[in-house]
């Protein structure tokens, strides 16, 4: 998971060009504000470890890099996700263990460790040894676990693994993260920092290599040569489209324009996908870094970062980094005196998937309604304001940094014949082990769902993965050998999309799937075309009168529902054929690809009004067991039709003309007497 | 020098304008393709998706409203996917369309129903929920019935593109998005100012005026009623158009003949109290002009304009003139002076007039414009509503004779019946400015600069070494313009004639529906050449004008001109 | 989302918060609308008709123009919420684990819809597309606290804790 780190060598060349921290300062003699060097010598609380010289930056880094450490370091993945699951806790529990010990520790809130079901995350390093990782640490579970450490013991309950640092003791019997399933498959590049640094600081952003590449790129190389870079290694749109991103920079290059505009996409709007949230809360500077980058390479003197209202942390980290990199001298007028100006600016989004949309997008920063504009024109050739203007998605810029420090080559080395590099999947739903995930491209979806992801919990059998959101498709388990590429993917009726994966079972049912991503997206269209607008509504409706009950019908439901039915594959290709925007043109794809993959469950839900996967609550038969009813009363209380009758201490029954199928008494009933089928 | 690009069109080749949308190239070579959110003249919307066409080499079918043309493209209209894709787009719009098409103001020209003729849509596909909206009666011009509205926008940019009002807007997002004024409140407290462009371009019964055709008919089969009718200047040349026939043909006999045979005791001229008008503000002009009053002086005859004036720019009030409109003024005139010559009571006269516009149904009913608490105008029906009248009595303006109006308040000049075109009211006020000045008439009657339907238009009249800057605006997003550069200074006339729509009434709210400019230069046409063969070409010779100031006004500006023609404006407190 | 007809009628109130903000963005064109929308928001906790109005003025926009682009986005309300704000995410992950019948149990608990604030104005509630925390599905969110794997029976728990503070607060203030 973590590259292997050299002990530090002050007199190795080697360790110049590894981490090239002495080139940031080399390549500005003089002027390059060095805060960093007072900072830390104001920091009360870094002790002079032996042989570190507080006036030598590699020697600064490799502290701040934390590879030796004085005292423990506590890491507490305190991500959105960390929070949800109680890592305040665990935090609040930690610091008053260690107040109350009297125990002098460092205590970090650190981004996603990638994990998210095994949250609260908790990582502990002792000086000398190894970084131990800890799975489940809610507040309760600190002391237990912070006794046993101090006392130079592996708490093996909450044990994940041990990190792998060379020069390090190793703890004994304990396996290494880079072994683990979750963990060990996985190429960790846009991900690098996530989890192992503080996202409040810079300081550990520069570090570990962070703005080098910025540096390097307005020093060496003119927008031209950044765009050729950038198009020779391959890097194609993150958010979905694919589109090779160099490419894209190029057009916008080459328009002339008194004003260009960056923007970066972190609209995020998938249901079921937090890849770029996670990014931004825990490596905030390496969007920025790349997002400067990108800048320089059309350039734009004024960038965007357009981040959905629902994401604070990751607002709030964006704030910090930004005032900090100003403070720094990597934004503002003449940065670094290169003659590259530049100034980033918070835009929040407004509740609107569409705005998701490139041209939605810019009608809303614009101050309008957030409905996209025909194309041409296009964004690149005119935009924001009528001006030139490139639109990103986060992890397509959080790519950029490294493709410029380790050479386009290196990304264009793995992957696959057309998707090269690495992909984030914000992987959920039914399997064991959900979260965070950065797979090399080509990757199988096999590998991801069943290796990393550990598979199906509870016995269950595999019934497919959702890919790419309401735009995208399902994969069967026929296909599920087939590799992460772009290109691939749409053979089978899916997409990329951005990253979102979710895990389906046998107790999913496929048409209750479209029907929901055809909600979404009818609760998202913008309105201004009439094949989404309302192409996707009857659409909707058609899919609900299948998973309607027969007796929430009207008389002629059923001759509707036929016709339906004939409807549906035809109303899905105009609607791909004619919509104005890529949230309509991929609308359809939800019940394309099922109807594709999984008709029978289609017919089973038409012709024999019956629901396999046992999830439309309204396709069921409720009826009570005699045997563990005790005659509570709770349900035919709830009951919203009256429908279930009995005596009190009696066993009930449900009357089949009254139900409804809401499904209210199988939620209420505590004994699991109710029984649906 | 050839720049032009060569496309194939359905297996014909076809050359193209460089940077020229598709659809631009394929109505010039006259190939049909239909269009419901198309506006001419503003960049395309791209919403409806009617207008997609088959190109070879394209994943999906192309809007050719938006999407320029390029070299070598191969395209094909009616290709079956693109014939389907229509279809559909038709039947998507019918599933959530009330189904009263029998009952519709609009079923003899509502786009929908065509389209679905022309693609053959027979049955109801898609038989699922419909929106549900409340109709908004409120205004005294419009009805708004959202249920029919199929969001195309096009009222939404005709109001704040063209006519920067912005009144209306999109609200909500989806399926639930409807167009309604600010907060959905009704339109009678809202910004609009009633001109009915957007009844115009709304491609269904979505928007319609409201009627009054039931008054006037209960009027005219009342026996104590004595029923009296004007038609403005721009009515004559436009109403054959509803009958059949071509655009500019000129009906004035015919329509005179019809309006008597459905019962109306006199039919007056518009065109008459039009010269009133010039007479009365060509006095106010020169006479601001002489005593340093407030310049410029703003014509009032549009009852759009001057709630535009009372909204947005009410420190320009005091730049309109008092004059009241040539509607107003033939009304007041009918019930205080017709009414004592003729020895009737004005409470038995019903005055009806004729109009192009919608924004009169509101003048009309306007407080202030009553005299001594009789309203001048009781009822005001728009082209479309006269015709209809015509044919539910089944008269044929093809078999009519042509009669004579009614005197004296038929009798007009051309410079009155010049008042139906932009710039007409400014040509009139000109002759007969010059005359008042100079006690001569002017050597060339025509001002060229002042005709066409260019949106601004300005002019410097040299009178006898007096030197008067005009402008002439029609389509008020102009007149925003004009009125923002002269707050900041950077412009000055004397004297601005502003039309609401753009082209002067003859393309008002209330006549035949759409924007066919051809229809409209042919309407102008037919004014112009009326000007050109008649005698009386100003409004100072027209003697019914003369004999109305000799017996009864006394002069223009006189106490009892200020009475029954003159009118006051305030400021107006709505949500703008 | 329409605003009380009694509300039509009348001057507009004093709206000290929205002049504070809208001091803060002097010559703000069309592009500051949402943000300073966002903050109106923020501050009092839905967009008022005065509110709307007065950013209209401030902006030179009209005020159907205002009132068009907060309908369009989510985000925006025109009613006060409860004291205590629920959101119920509604993304994939959570739909697939079971966010259904969380919100009809909710629904149901509350007895109010989507989109409503309960008649005691102690609780409203709001479905959102995704709140990010996939890892915990289903999930909800009151008031910034995060209640993940969620079962139908935990519904009434997590809401009861807030009622019985409220009854605490109420008997606080009575002694």
């Amino acid at each position: 998971m973590e590259k292997t780190i050299d002990t530090p060598n002050q007199d190795s060349k080697e360790q110049e060009s590894h981490h090239g921290n002495k080139n940031i300062l080399g390549f500005v003699p003089g002027k390059f504000k060095n805060p960093l060097m007072d900072r830390i010598r104001k920091n009360s609380l870094f002790v002079s470890i032996p042989g570190i010289d507080m006036d030598d930056p590699l020697s600064l880094f490799s502290a701040l890099r934390r590879e030796k450490v004085s005292r423990p370091v506590i890491y507490i993945g305190a991500g959105t996700c960390g929070l949800g699951a109680g890592a305040g806790k665990t935090l609040q529990a930690v610091r008053s263990y260690l107040d109350e010990k009297k125990i002098e520790a460092e205590v970090l809130e650190v981004g996603c460790i990638g994990l998210c079901s095994a949250e609260p995350l908790m990582e502990v390093q002792l000086p000398g040894k190894c970084r131990l990782s800890f799975q489940y640490v809610t507040g309760e579970k600190v002391k237990g676990l912070l006794d046993a450490l101090f006392a130079g013991n592996v708490p093996y309950e909450n044990l994940l693994g041990q990190h792998r640092q060379a020069g390090m003791e190793a703890w004994p019997k304990t396996p290494f993260l880079d072994e683990h399933p979750f963990f060990g498959p996985q190429t960790r590049w846009v991900l690098a920092n996530c989890g192992i640094i503080d996202p409040t600081s810079i300081d550990e952003y520069i570090a570990h290599g962070g703005y080098q590449a910025f540096v390097k790129t307005i020093y060496s190389l003119t927008p031209a040569e950044l765009c050729d870079t950038v198009e020779k290694s391959g890097l194609r749109g993150r958010g979905g489209g694919g589109f090779p991103t160099g490419k894209k920079w190029k057009f916008a290059l080459n328009t002339p324009s008194d004003r260009k505009y960056m923007v970066c996409n972190a609209d995020e709007g998938d249901p079921g996908a937090f890849m770029d949230r996670a990014v931004i809360e825990g490596d905030p500077h390496r969007v920025l870094e790349g997002l400067a980058i990108a800048a320089y390479g059309i350039g734009a003197s004024r960038a965007y970062i357009y981040i959905r209202a629902e994401y604070p942390l990751a607002i709030e980290r964006l704030k910090i980094a930004i005032a900090q990199a100003k403070e720094y001298g990597f934004l503002g007028e003449n940065i670094l005196d290169s003659g590259f100006s530049l100034e980033v600016l918070i835009k929040q989004g407004a509740g609107a998937f569409v705005c998701g949309e490139e041209t939605a997008l810019m009608q809303s920063i614009e101050g309008k309604r957030g409905m996209p504009r025909p194309r041409p024109p296009f964004p690149a050739v005119s935009g924001l304001f009528g001006k030139p203007t490139v639109i990103n998605n986060v992890e397509t810029l959080a790519n950029i940094p490294s493709i410029l420090d380790r050479g386009p080559e290196a990304f264009n080395s793995i992957g696959t014949k057309n998707s090269k590099g690495t992909k984030v999947f914000a992987l959920s739903g039914k399997v064991s082990r959900t979260g965070l995930v950065e797979v090399k491209m080509g990757t199988t979806v096999k590998e991801i769902v069943f290796d990393i992801g550990g598979g199906i919990p509870g016995g269950l059998q595999f019934k497919g993965v959702q890919i790419g959101g309401p735009s995208g498709g399902c994969i069967p388990q026929s296909h599920i050998l087939i590799e992460v590429d772009y290109e691939s993917l749409k053979t089978v009726g899916a997409m990329m999309g951005s990253g979102g994966l979710v895990v389906m079972d046998e107790k999913t049912c496929m048409v209750d799937i479209a029907k929901f991503f055809m909600d979404f997206i009818q609760r998202e269209s913008c309105g201004k075309c009439i094949p989404c607008r309302e192409g996707t509504r009857r659409m909707l409706e058609i899919l609900q009168a299948i998973t309607r009950s027969r007796r929430n019908e009207n008389k002629f439901d059923t001759l509707e529902r036929f016709k339906g039915i004939l409807n549906l594959e035809q109303l899905a290709s105009v609607i791909k054929d004619t919509s104005l925007c890529g949230l309509g043109q991929s609308a359809p794809n939800p019940v394309l690809s099922t109807l594709k993959w999984f008709r029978d469950e289609y017919e089973a839900h038409i012709f024999e009004r019956r629901c396999p996967a046992g999830a439309c609550t309204e396709l069921l038969n409720y009826s009570i067991d005699t045997a563990k009813c005790t005659g509570c009363t709770a349900c035919s209380r709830k009951c919203p039709t009256q429908a279930i009758i009995g005596n009190p201490k009696t066993p009930h029954y449900i009357i089949p003309g009254k139900c409804i199928g809401c499904g209210t008494c199988v939620d209420t009933c505590r004994f699991d007497a109710v029984v649906a089928a | 020098m050839n720049n032009g690009i060569n496309i194939e069109v359905n297996g014909k080749k076809l050359e193209a304008k460089e940077g020229e949308t598709i659809l631009s190239a394929l109505k010039r070579s006259g190939i049909n393709v239909p269009t419901l959110c198309h506006m001419e003249g503003l960049k395309p919307s791209g919403a409806c998706r009617i207008c997609v066409v088959d190109v070879e080499g394209f994943p999906n079918l192309v809007p050719s409203c938006s999407y320029p043309v390029a070299k070598d493209m191969k395209i094909k209209t009616h290709s079956p996917r693109a014939v389907q894709a229509r279809k559909t787009i038709i039947e998507l719009l019918c599933a959530n369309h009330p189904d009263d098409c029998l009952y519709c103001e609009r079923n003899d020209n509502c786009d929908l129903s065509r389209l679905a003729v022309e693609y053959g849509v027979r049955q109801r596909r898609y038989a699922g929920e419909r929106n549900r909206f409340p109709l908004d009666v409120s205004s005294p011009s419009l009805v708004r019935d959202p249920e029919k509205c199929i969001l195309c926008g096009k009222c939404v940019r005709v109001c704040e593109e063209v006519q920067g009002v912005a009144a209306i807007d999109f609200i909500r997002r989806g399926s639930r998005t409807t167009v309604g004024c600010a907060f959905e409140q009704n339109l009678n407290v809202s910004s609009c100012i009633n001109c009915g462009q957007c009844i115009m371009v709304c491609p269904t019964g979505a928007l319609r005026e409201k009627s009054h055709l039931k008054e006037v008919i209960e009027a005219l089969n009342n026996p104590e009623k004595f029923v009296i009718v004007q038609h403005a200047p721009s009515i004559s040349v436009t109403l054959a158009e509803e009958f059949g026939m071509s655009a500019g043909y000129d009906v004035a006999g015919t329509m005179t003949a019809a309006l008597r045979r459905l019962g109306f005791d006199r039919v007056f001229d518009t065109s008459f109290s039009a010269d009133l008008t010039i007479m009365e503000e060509a006095s106010e002009l020169v006479h601001r002009i002489q005593t340093g009053g407030t310049l410029p002086l703003l014509t009032s005859c549009s009852p759009g304009w001057v709630k535009f004036v009372e909204e947005f720019y009410p420190d320009f009030i005091g730049n309109l003139s008092s004059c009241k409109s040539p509607q107003q003024m033939l009304g007041a005139i009918i019930k205080h002076v017709f009414a004592k010559n003729e020895g009737i009571d004005p409470k038995n006269i019903f005055s009806v007039s004729i109009m192009p516009c919608t924004a009169k149904k509101f003048e009309a009913k306007r407080p202030e414009l009553g005299v001594d608490g009789i309203s001048d105008i009781d009822a005001v029906l728009t082209t479309r509503e006269l015709a209809r009248l015509i044919k539910q009595y089944g008269l044929d303006l093809n078999v009519l004779e042509p009669e004579a109006p009614d005197t004296p308040f038929g009798t007009r000049s051309t410079a009155g019946k010049l008042f139906g075109a932009t710039g007409g009211v400014m040509e009139a006020a000109v002759r007969t400015a010059h005359y008042f000045i100079t006690g001569k008439e002017l050597d060339n009657l025509r001002i060229q600069p002042l005709r066409g339907l260019s949106g601004i238009k300005e002019a410097k009249i040299n009178i006898e070494g007096l030197e008067i800057k005009v402008a002439v605006v029609s389509g008020l997003g102009n007149a925003r313009a004009l009125l923002d550069d002269i707050r900041a200074g950077k412009r000055d006339y004397h004297f601005i004639e502003v039309m609401t729509c753009p082209g002067g009434c003859i393309a008002g709210g209330g006549q035949p529906h759409g924007t066919n400019l051809d229809a409209v230069r042919a309407r102008m046409q037919a004014l112009y050449n009326i000007d050109q063969r008649e005698t009386v070409r100003a409004s100072h010779n027209n003697t019914m004008v003369q004999q109305l100031y000799e017996k009864f006004l006394e002069k223009p500006l006189s106490e009892k001109s200020h009475h029954l023609l003159h009118t006051h404006y305030s400021k107006r407190e709505v949500l703008v | 989302m329409t605003v009380n007809s009694s509300q039509i009628s009348g001057p507009i109130s004093q709206t000290p918060n929205v002049d504070l903000i809208l001091g803060k963005y002097v010559d703000a064109h069309r592009d500051k609308l949402i943000p300073i929308l966002q903050e109106v928001q923020e501050m009092d906790g839905y967009l008022s008709r005065d509110a709307v109005i007065k950013i209209g003025k401030h902006l030179k926009l009209p005020t159907g123009k205002i009132y068009g682009v907060a309908t369009f986005y989510n985000q925006f309300r025109f009613q006060s919420i409860g004291k205590y704000h629920i959101l119920i995410c509604r993304g994939t992950a959570c739909h697939v684990k079971g966010s259904a019948a969380v919100l009809k149990a909710l629904q149901r608990e509350l007895k109010i819809e989507a989109g409503q604030t309960t008649r005691d104005g102690l609780f409203s509630l709001e479905v959102v597309a995704c709140i990010g925390a996939c890892g915990l599905a289903p999930v909800i969110n009151v008031n910034g606290e995060f209640y993940g794997n969620l079962t139908v029976d935990k519904i009434p728990k997590i809401l009861n804790q807030y009622r019985n503070k409220e009854k605490e607060n109420k008997d606080g203030k009575n002694n």
